[in-house]
């Protein structure tokens, strides 16, 4: 308090105000860093598909008879997971595909599940029942399924093998060919 | 090709500004006078080649250069000419060259007009401030070329690269470097490219308030880099008196006004073109430019402590570490989109060199200014807390708290989101209830300190001169608010401070204009003139603060007042709002003039207490790529703005949904603004005997300290 | 209107009338309140007032727009099921509660109150109290202290504050 400060005393609290700003500078750089890292990264194009429970729009649970979808209780089985929205208007260009792929799919150890990305469901409703799908659906509630995917947007589309991989990523609507060809190698594995 | 012309004068000014730091440390530390001009010269050509790399840009977009990426991402055969040069600055790699060339000019004046004042300070001024313009060319050279051409690979991509095809692109990119090989090198076997047209500017960027606002702001962002140069110069060299300060008060008067004028244009942009009824958002990008603002504010005034007493040398230091940090941080977070933002520019690999480059400029800036602490001690103590340094301490601080307040909001998200996993988003309604009442305290600081004299201040003469008159006016004034119809309380405090502070301002004028008369006998104007013209910091200050005054009345009226409605209406129907009626009466498509654009406009009469007024066209521009504006139909006054939108239709032109606002007293915002431009120029004017005049004084005055 | 012709039949026996006039004028006023509630209720929903509570909600899709003032197809959609949820009796604390446990925090103008979010208030809470500590002890650090040393060397100061108080008012006056 007084001018007539010990110099130790000056010394300390001048490595105190260091050790502050060190801290501070150091926490927002590495804050930043890390969101930079968060931001740029980019749809998983293999490896573990990240796990999720999916609750499915009541009458689009697969035959299951359970409210909720569980992408870890499928293993065994390939997986093709689509996100897609009803505002979405490139979506309904592959959605008539998608259905008559699932179709001749279903009982071959596939399944197809549909993420709906912030969507309302009276317009979800609409849309499963104006193509006629079969395939379990849900929407991505609280938007948690989709900052684990990263998708930057709909429609895209994941393909997981039996053994829980991703094996196929398309940004932008999938073509059927594409879809049989990548579902046969997987089943072939 | 013609634009290599300006890759290879950006690549020189690289290659020179790497050469004056080094020139300019060496110079400094072995006292070599002929090293320091070299550098100086190094950085002086810098200006005259960046001069040429812009312009061989706006060359390439004129002649429709598609080859070149930047034109084909910027520019269209359809793209009006002026909009054509603009694009200059319409796309990130563009807008970092023209950061640079800004920047490069104001360097080149700096060491033109005060090379010879301040020789021992000079030489670290040239390194610091070349190292600042050596990282933008960096990121200009290596991570975001506006001069890299267009190919295609051997899998069909299209990609943009500066050399073409080479061997290196493998290599460095699995090196980590995959961000200077993509911007450098395109793979192996990859061919040119050229595209029959370009892609054009966003239709948002197409307006005439894009073309000057950012301008203004790079300005005001690289205008603070002169200051800051000067303060870690004077920190290095240990020569921590004021004499930076005196040499960069213009320059920083000049970054802080710029700044201020990109924020307006900004704002006016906002309300004229975006069409959401408001100027202000509160948008994560808005905050990045305003936190410089404010802690400016805050330095503009506490330096003027340190002049006349003394005091605060570390406070300002840390003040001008802290604005030139955030216009650092601030642009990174606008460039990356790392905080969700409506301003949002294309993903790029600057991310890291720019948090690089901000990490070791805070850590030297501050440890600079730690272990210099003993060379800033104050010269004088406070005599006494009722005084105008304690008002400016007073006042520094509420800065400082309101810049934290918006910091919070600004950066909370991120932390959020690391944290909790959990995406959260600070909108305008928190900024408000948080800044708002911190503007109560600020503004009433405002309103008193002119009476507050320097070091002590008579209670009986401050409670004088603050209530005698300016509380009567004040009251009268707000009573005449209360019969007129404005009841909120918030309102009328808010409206109360700002005239407060006006009235107070009107009779320091008023008393020196009759003080003058009284001495000299010249007549009220040339009084005035003459007052102004001797005392131009003073009275211009006292300008820049009835702007401010202007201002605060459009935001009370818009803030508190503020209607709006929306309707659907069919021909011939009327919505009501405040005491106007606007009446739908025609559809019609108006000819645009450019290929992809097509405008609808709405026919509307607008009257007011049954009485017509005027006939308004609320209009949408679509375009193909299926983006939209709604640019809204004003009719305004001093009192209000009828903000008129066309939202919607039927394709048979019988029903339209129009969103109407009564926006009271907005244009008092505006006349607030041009104000502050105006006050902000009366003080910067220079005037010679001035000059002498304060120097002298000041001189006398330090040295009569320096005997207690 | 009502205000006019009542005054102009209160003459004379001014207190009572003036009672009769005022009862009369808040009997209509409530009359209508209770007709409007009524007919809020049963009603179409305005777009006003869906725009009321879209002001409150950010658009799921484009960053950082709130949700009365969004274009795309999302945010029309969004704007339906308000006007929906309204028209169906909804509050709009339920429907503001809904959005956000169906979509997430981010869909809020403004951060939860409660939870980790509830810092984002109390942090400039507690910024302001520190500051305005600090504030206090530099106040404090920086004050000159009354000492007694400084008498003797009082008169030479009193001359130099002089010279310099004669200097700023010869400046003021030109």
């Amino acid at each position: 308090m007084s001018e007539v400060a010990l110099p130790s005393t000056k010394k300390t609290s001048r490595s105190i105000w260091r050790v502050i700003a060190l801290l501070v500078v150091v926490g927002l750089v590495l804050a930043l860093a890390l969101q930079l890292r968060a931001r740029n990264a980019t749809q998983p194009t293999s490896g573990a598909a990240p796990d999720f429970i999916l609750k499915v729009y009541s009458g689009y649970d697969g035959g299951s008879g359970k409210p909720e979808i569980r992408l870890a209780d499928l293993r065994g089985q390939v997986v093709f997971v689509n996100f897609w929205a009803s505002w979405c208007v490139p979506c309904r260009d592959e959605q008539p595909a998608l259905e008559k792929v699932w179709r001749q799919y279903r009982d071959k150890g596939v399944v197809f599940v549909g993420v709906d990305y912030v969507d309302t469901e009276p317009a979800a409703l609409k849309y499963l029942a104006e193509f006629g799908v079969s395939y379990p659906n849900g929407p991505d509630l609280g938007t948690k399924i989709s900052p684990k995917y990263h998708i930057q947007g709909v429609p895209e589309s994941f393909l997981v093998d039996r053994q829980g991989n991703i094996v196929l990523f398309k940004i932008a609507p999938i073509n059927a060919a594409e879809l049989v060809t990548a579902l046969d190698h997987a089943l072939a594995k | 090709m013609v634009s290599d012309i300006g890759l290879i004068a950006v690549l020189l000014a690289f290659a020179s500004g790497i050469y004056a730091i080094i020139a300019a440390v060496y110079g400094a530390r072995n006292k070599r006078d002929d090293w320091a001009m070299s550098a100086r010269n190094a950085a002086l050509v810098i200006a005259p080649l960046l001069t040429l790399s812009a312009l061989m840009i706006i060359y390439s977009n004129l002649t429709g250069n598609f080859r070149l990426e930047y034109t084909s991402h910027v520019s269209s055969r359809s793209t009006p000419t002026i909009l054509k040069i603009t694009a200059l600055w319409g796309g990130q790699n563009g807008s970092l060259l023209f950061w640079s060339w800004l920047m490069s000019i104001f360097v080149a004046g700096v060491m033109l007009r005060k090379w010879d004042k301040n020789r021992d300070l000079m030489p670290y001024v040239i390194a610091v401030a070349e190292i600042t313009q050596t990282f933008f060319l960096a990121l200009v050279v290596l991570f975001a070329n506006p001069f890299a051409k267009l190919w295609q690979t051997p899998a069909g991509d299209i990609v943009g690269a500066v050399f073409g095809a080479s061997s290196l692109f493998t290599p460095l990119s699995s090196l980590g470097f995959s961000g200077i090989a993509q911007t450098l090198f395109a793979p192996l076997g990859s061919l040119p490219f050229t595209p029959a047209d370009g892609q054009g500017l966003a239709p948002l960027l197409r307006h005439p308030g894009m073309v000057a606002h950012p301008p203004f702001l790079y300005l005001g962002f690289v205008g603070f880099t002169i200051p800051y140069s000067f303060a870690m110069a004077a920190l290095i060299t240990g020569k921590t008196n004021d004499d930076w300060i005196r040499t960069t008060r213009r320059w920083t008067l000049m970054a802080w006004l710029f700044l201020g004028i990109g924020l307006l244009l900004g704002a006016r942009w906002a309300y004229d073109v975006l069409g959401w009824g408001g100027y202000w958002g509160w948008d994560a990008v808005e905050n990045a430019a305003l936190m410089p603002w404010i802690s400016g504010t805050a330095f503009l005034h506490s330096v003027m402590i340190q002049e006349k007493r003394g005091m605060l040398k570390t406070w300002n230091m840390f003040l001008i570490i802290l604005t030139f940090a955030q216009v650092i941080l601030g642009t990174f977070i606008t460039r990356t989109g790392i905080i969700s933002s409506v301003h949002s520019f294309a993903r790029s690999s600057i991310g890291v060199p720019f948090l690089t480059f901000t990490g070791v400029m805070l850590v030297g800036s501050i440890g600079l200014l730690l272990a210099r602490l003993d060379d800033l001690k104050s010269e004088n103590k406070l005599d006494s807390l009722l005084s105008r340094e304690a008002a400016f301490i007073a006042q520094n601080g509420l800065f400082l708290i309101i810049n934290l307040a918006v910091a919070i909001g600004t950066y909370f998200p991120i932390f959020s989101e690391l944290l909790t996993s959990n995406k959260i988003t600070v909108g305008a309604p928190y900024y408000q209830s948080v800044v708002g009442p911190l503007l109560v305290p600020l503004v009433l600081l405002m309103g008193v300190a002119p009476l507050i004299s320097w070091r002590v201040a008579s209670p009986q003469a401050l409670t004088k001169s603050a209530l005698y008159i300016p509380g009567p006016i004040t009251a009268v004034a707000l009573v005449i608010i209360f019969v007129l119809g404005i009841h909120n309380p918030m309102a009328l405090l808010g409206l109360g401070l700002v005239i407060y502070a006006g009235v107070i301002i009107a009779v320091e004028y008023v008393r020196g204009v009759r003080a003058r008369h009284k001495t000299t006998g010249e007549s009220w104007p040339i009084a005035l003139w003459t007052l102004v013209g001797r005392n131009r910091r003073r009275y211009g200050g006292y300008l820049v603060h009835v702007g401010i005054v202007l201002m605060g009345v459009g935001i009370v009226g818009t803030h508190f007042y503020q209607q709006e409605t929306q309707q659907a209406l069919a021909v011939g129907q009327s919505l009501s709002i405040g005491n106007y009626k606007v009446t739908f009466r025609q559809l019609e498509l108006v000819p645009s003039g450019q290929a992809d654009k097509n405008i609808i406009s709405a026919r509307v009469d607008v009257s007011e207490n049954g009485k017509f007024l005027t006939t308004m066209r609320p209009y949408q521009e679509q375009y193909t790529n299926g983006e939209r504006m709604t640019p809204p139909a004003l009719l305004g006054s001093m009192k209000e703005d009828l903000y008129v939108l066309l939202g919607g239709w039927e394709a048979d032109g019988s029903l339209a949904t129009f969103k109407v606002f009564i926006n009271p007293l907005v244009n008092w915002l505006w006349l607030g603004g041009l104000m502050f431009i105006f006050g902000t120029l009366v003080a910067a004017w220079p005037s010679a005997a001035e000059e002498r005049r304060a120097v002298s004084v000041e001189r006398r005055a330090l040295s009569a300290n320096a005997a207690r | 209107m009502q205000d006019a012709r009542c005054k102009s039949q209160v003459t004379g026996h001014r207190s009572l009338d003036a009672w009769w006039a005022i009862a009369l004028l808040v009997g209509v006023i409530a009359s209508l309140l209770v007709i409007g509630v009524v007919a809020a209720q049963g009603g179409t929903v305005t777009d006003d007032q869906v725009n009321a509570i879209a002001k409150r909600l950010n658009c799921p899709v484009c960053e950082n727009v709130p949700l009365d003032v969004c274009e795309t197809q999302a945010c029309v959609q969004w704007r339906d099921l308000i006007r929906q949820k309204l028209a169906a009796g909804e509050k709009p604390e339920q429907i503001i509660n809904y959005f956000q446990t169906t979509y997430g925090d981010r869909v809020l103008q403004e951060p939860p109150r409660q939870g980790f979010t509830g810092l984002v208030w109390i942090l400039p809470f507690v910024g302001l109290v520190a500051g305005m500590a600090i504030l206090v002890v530099v106040l404090r650090r920086m004050t000159a202290r009354p000492a007694p040393v400084q008498l003797e060397t009082a008169p030479s100061e009193s001359a130099d504050e002089y010279r310099e108080r004669l200097e700023r008012e010869l400046k003021e006056l030109g």
